[in-house]
């Protein structure tokens, strides 16, 4: 398969996960969203180094997968405590810093 | 130029010393009070004997040099740290150092229930520092840093009881009346440095004998002449900036007698004296120096006969007699008004050491009128007073009658044209403000000492310290005239006669030509010693005239209605309208803009995170979109 159809893909599933998280209000959708831009930038590097053969973009993804473990896991902890303190998870609920 | 160098770093002694000591009488006077005052002797002292080594050291018309360092230098023109020693210098030098000491030695005894007294001995130090800078300074600017530093410690001192508030202000006056004639001084020396490149003294005096294109100069030397004398006027308490000498007598007395009588105040005489090749060029300059030193001479004068607090007697005195100097000065014949500062140094600083001791002893009532009969008393104050009296008002064989005879004299064979016409004029009414002096002086000595006590103190005589520099300067006031010839021959190498050469008089017409002064002496004891009736009589019969005078010809009021009043209208419209209006306003409009452009922003502010994304998307987009574009 040529290149284009995976940058093509990898375009689609990171304007959809952008738009999501500026329009949708539940945070943890957002934060599904962040996700889903993430794994279109995956896909682009697994392409592009199939593309060129070498391994890099490979060991590119790993890195982004550990990053986004951990980030998920601080994501969702202050997901929780924001939940507990306002008991929402709607983003328009928390504007406590609005002057 | 070896022999110059060999000195190098002892002539930065003489001001040293007073430097020196004025920190230490302020940081240990300030622990140990009684320590303050020998202290600052000790420095007066110490600079003193510095001094007269040099004079013995100096040969005949030699000079001694000290460069310190060079200040700045700028393109062509450099400005050096330079003192300089030369016979005019040291009779000042000597003068103020000696005296000076006298006046230390006494203040110990004058201030010694004083709270402050460290504060007050170190600022007498650090004056008797600037002074020595002033006469020992090789070009204008060291003069200049002098001529400031002295009068910052005369405001200092004025105010030294700055919490009385007239006493405050009577500082202010001085120090602003000052910087008027300052602001003409520093247009001199600018003046001075533009044309000539040059503002050391010597290399301004080469420059003035060797310029064979002098005579096209001669305008702006005048002006140049004009605006050092405008200066002079301020320092020096002539018409029309003496109006701050009175006023100054609310420091301490012996701050009067050092500052406003002995030396600060004749540091007019001695600049005119130092830049004589600059007045020498300009005789149009020293008609108007001539005028106004005859002028304020006979206003000061008369004034004098009506006042009635004892040091406002002795200020307007000082101001009469700098008229005296300046009116030799005027006519050329620096040497003169050298020899009759020196003269006026010892028997002013003398009275005013006396009526410190009256004030001191009559717990500081200082009206006249409250006085009388003190002679009985205290005997040596009296006599000392005496003394200095006939000093000043001319009577051979005491000093004073041969340095004014020697100043009429010099006026009388003034080579000037300008002043061909009315240099009788002028000759007559100095010679009747000679009289009104021995008459007022009288008066203030029959007033304070003779007659009968009218006060309610119990006067007693001063302590040792304060009689015992009485006794040397009376002393010194009675001999000092019959140095006359040697003063001529020491100063000749420095300052030029001008055609005014030394007259040898024998003592009996000395004694002859007194007449006139021992006329207003005996006038004046006719009657002021009894006070009751004739004095009444008198301005009875005058009374427009005495009103005239007790108000000091309305000068103070004149100044008021005429200078202050309007400068203080556009002080005020400068600080309504442009301080308050323009740089307030642009303060507060920066101040404004800020606030308002802020109450706009914030509304970016939702709280919404949605609308912070959707901005910081934008953000990237745009960023990408300029890397695509570039």
């Amino acid at each position: 398969m040529p290149l284009n159809y995976y940058i093509v893909l990898a375009t689609i599933l990171f304007s959809i996960g952008m738009f999501g998280v500026i329009l949708r209000k539940n945070t943890i959708v957002m934060f599904m969203c962040i996700e889903m831009m993430l794994n279109a930038v995956n896909l682009s590097f697994v392409a592009f180094s199939k593309f060129h053969g070498n391994l890099e973009g490979q060991i590119g993804v790993f890195f982004i997968m550990v990053v986004a473990a951990a980030e998920a896991s601080v994501g969702l902890a202050i997901i929780i405590s924001v939940f507990r303190a306002i008991v929402s998870v709607e983003t328009s609920d928390s504007n406590e810093l609005k002057l | 130029m070896t022999s110059h160098e060999a000195h190098q770093v002892q002539l930065g002694l003489i001001p040293l010393f007073p430097l020196l000591g004025s920190a230490l009488a302020f940081v240990i006077g300030k622990k140990n009070k009684a320590l303050s005052g020998w202290i600052a002797t000790i420095a007066a002292v110490c600079s003193f004997a510095s001094v007269f080594n040099f004079f013995r050291s100096l040969p005949e018309g030699g000079v001694f040099e000290d460069k310190l360092f060079t200040w700045f230098s700028i393109g062509g023109f450099t400005a050096d740290f330079t003192f300089r020693f030369d016979s005019l210098t040291a009779v000042m030098c000597l003068v103020v150092t000696g005296v000076g000491s006298l006046i230390h030695l006494y203040s110990i005894g004058y201030m010694n229930e004083e709270p402050s007294k460290h504060r007050y001995f170190s600022y007498l130090n650090l004056f008797l520092f600037s002074m020595l800078l002033l006469v020992l300074g090789g070009n204008l600017l060291i003069l200049f840093i002098g001529w400031e530093g002295v009068g910052l410690c005369s405001y200092l001192l004025i105010g030294f009881w700055f919490k009385n508030e007239a006493f405050a202000r009577a500082g202010r006056k001085a120090f602003v009346v000052n910087r008027i004639g300052d602001a003409g001084f520093l247009i001199a020396i600018f003046l001075c440095a533009g044309i000539f490149g040059t503002i050391d003294f010597a290399e301004l005096a080469a420059k003035f004998v060797h310029n064979t294109n002098m005579d096209l100069l001669v305008p702006i030397v005048t002006g140049i002449a004009i605006c050092l004398f405008i200066g002079a006027t301020g320092k020096s308490a002539q018409i029309p900036l003496f109006v701050w000498l009175p006023d100054a007598m609310a420091g301490p007395t012996p701050v009067s007698a050092l500052i406003h009588a002995a030396t600060m105040v004749t540091a007019g005489v001695y600049m005119m004296a130092r830049t004589h090749f600059i007045f020498d060029m300009a005789p149009y300059a020293m008609m108007i120096v001539s005028i106004v030193a005859v002028l304020t001479a006979f206003v000061a004068g008369t004034i004098a006969i009506t006042q009635n607090d004892i040091k406002k007697v002795l200020a307007y005195s000082t101001v009469s007699q700098l008229g005296f100097m300046f009116m030799a000065a005027g006519a050329g014949a620096y040497w003169i008004a050298v020899f009759h500062l020196v003269t006026h140094a010892f028997f002013k600083a003398c009275l005013f050491l006396c009526s410190g001791s009256v004030i001191h002893s009559c717990h500081h009532e200082q009206d006249m009128r409250e006085m009388g009969g003190l002679a009985k008393v205290m005997p040596i104050t009296f006599v000392t007073y005496l003394i200095s009296t006939i000093a000043i008002s001319g009577i051979a064989p005491l000093s004073g009658y041969y340095s004014k005879h020697a100043i009429l004299g010099a006026m009388e064979h003034n080579p000037n044209p300008f002043m061909a016409q009315f240099a009788e004029w002028l000759v007559l009414a100095a010679s009747i403000t000679a009289v009104i002096t021995a008459f007022y002086m009288t008066r203030s000595l029959a007033m304070t000492f003779l007659g009968t006590y009218r006060g309610h103190a119990h006067p007693h005589e001063s302590p040792l310290l304060m009689t015992i520099p009485l006794i040397v300067l009376a002393s010194l006031a009675s001999i000092a005239g019959f140095y006359g010839e040697d003063l001529y021959a020491y100063l000749h190498h420095v300052v030029p006669d001008n055609g005014h050469h030394f007259h040898h008089e024998s003592m009996a017409d000395a004694l002859v030509h007194s007449w006139t002064a021992i006329l207003g002496v005996l006038a004046a004891l006719l009657l002021y010693t009894n006070l009751k009736v004739i004095p009444q009589k008198v301005s009875q019969a005058f009374p427009l005239l005495n009103k005239l005078l007790s108000n000091k010809y309305y000068i103070d009021e004149i100044y008021n209605m005429f200078v202050v009043k309007p400068l203080e209208g556009l002080a005020g419209i400068f600080f309504n309208r442009i301080d308050r209006g323009v740089v307030d306003g642009a303060v507060n409009g920066t101040g404004m803009v800020v606030e308002i452009s802020g109450e706009v922003a914030r509304t970016v502010q939702t709280g919404q995170i949605r609308s912070y994304l959707f901005m910081m998307v934008l953000g990237m987009l745009f960023v990408i979109g300029l890397y695509i574009v570039a």
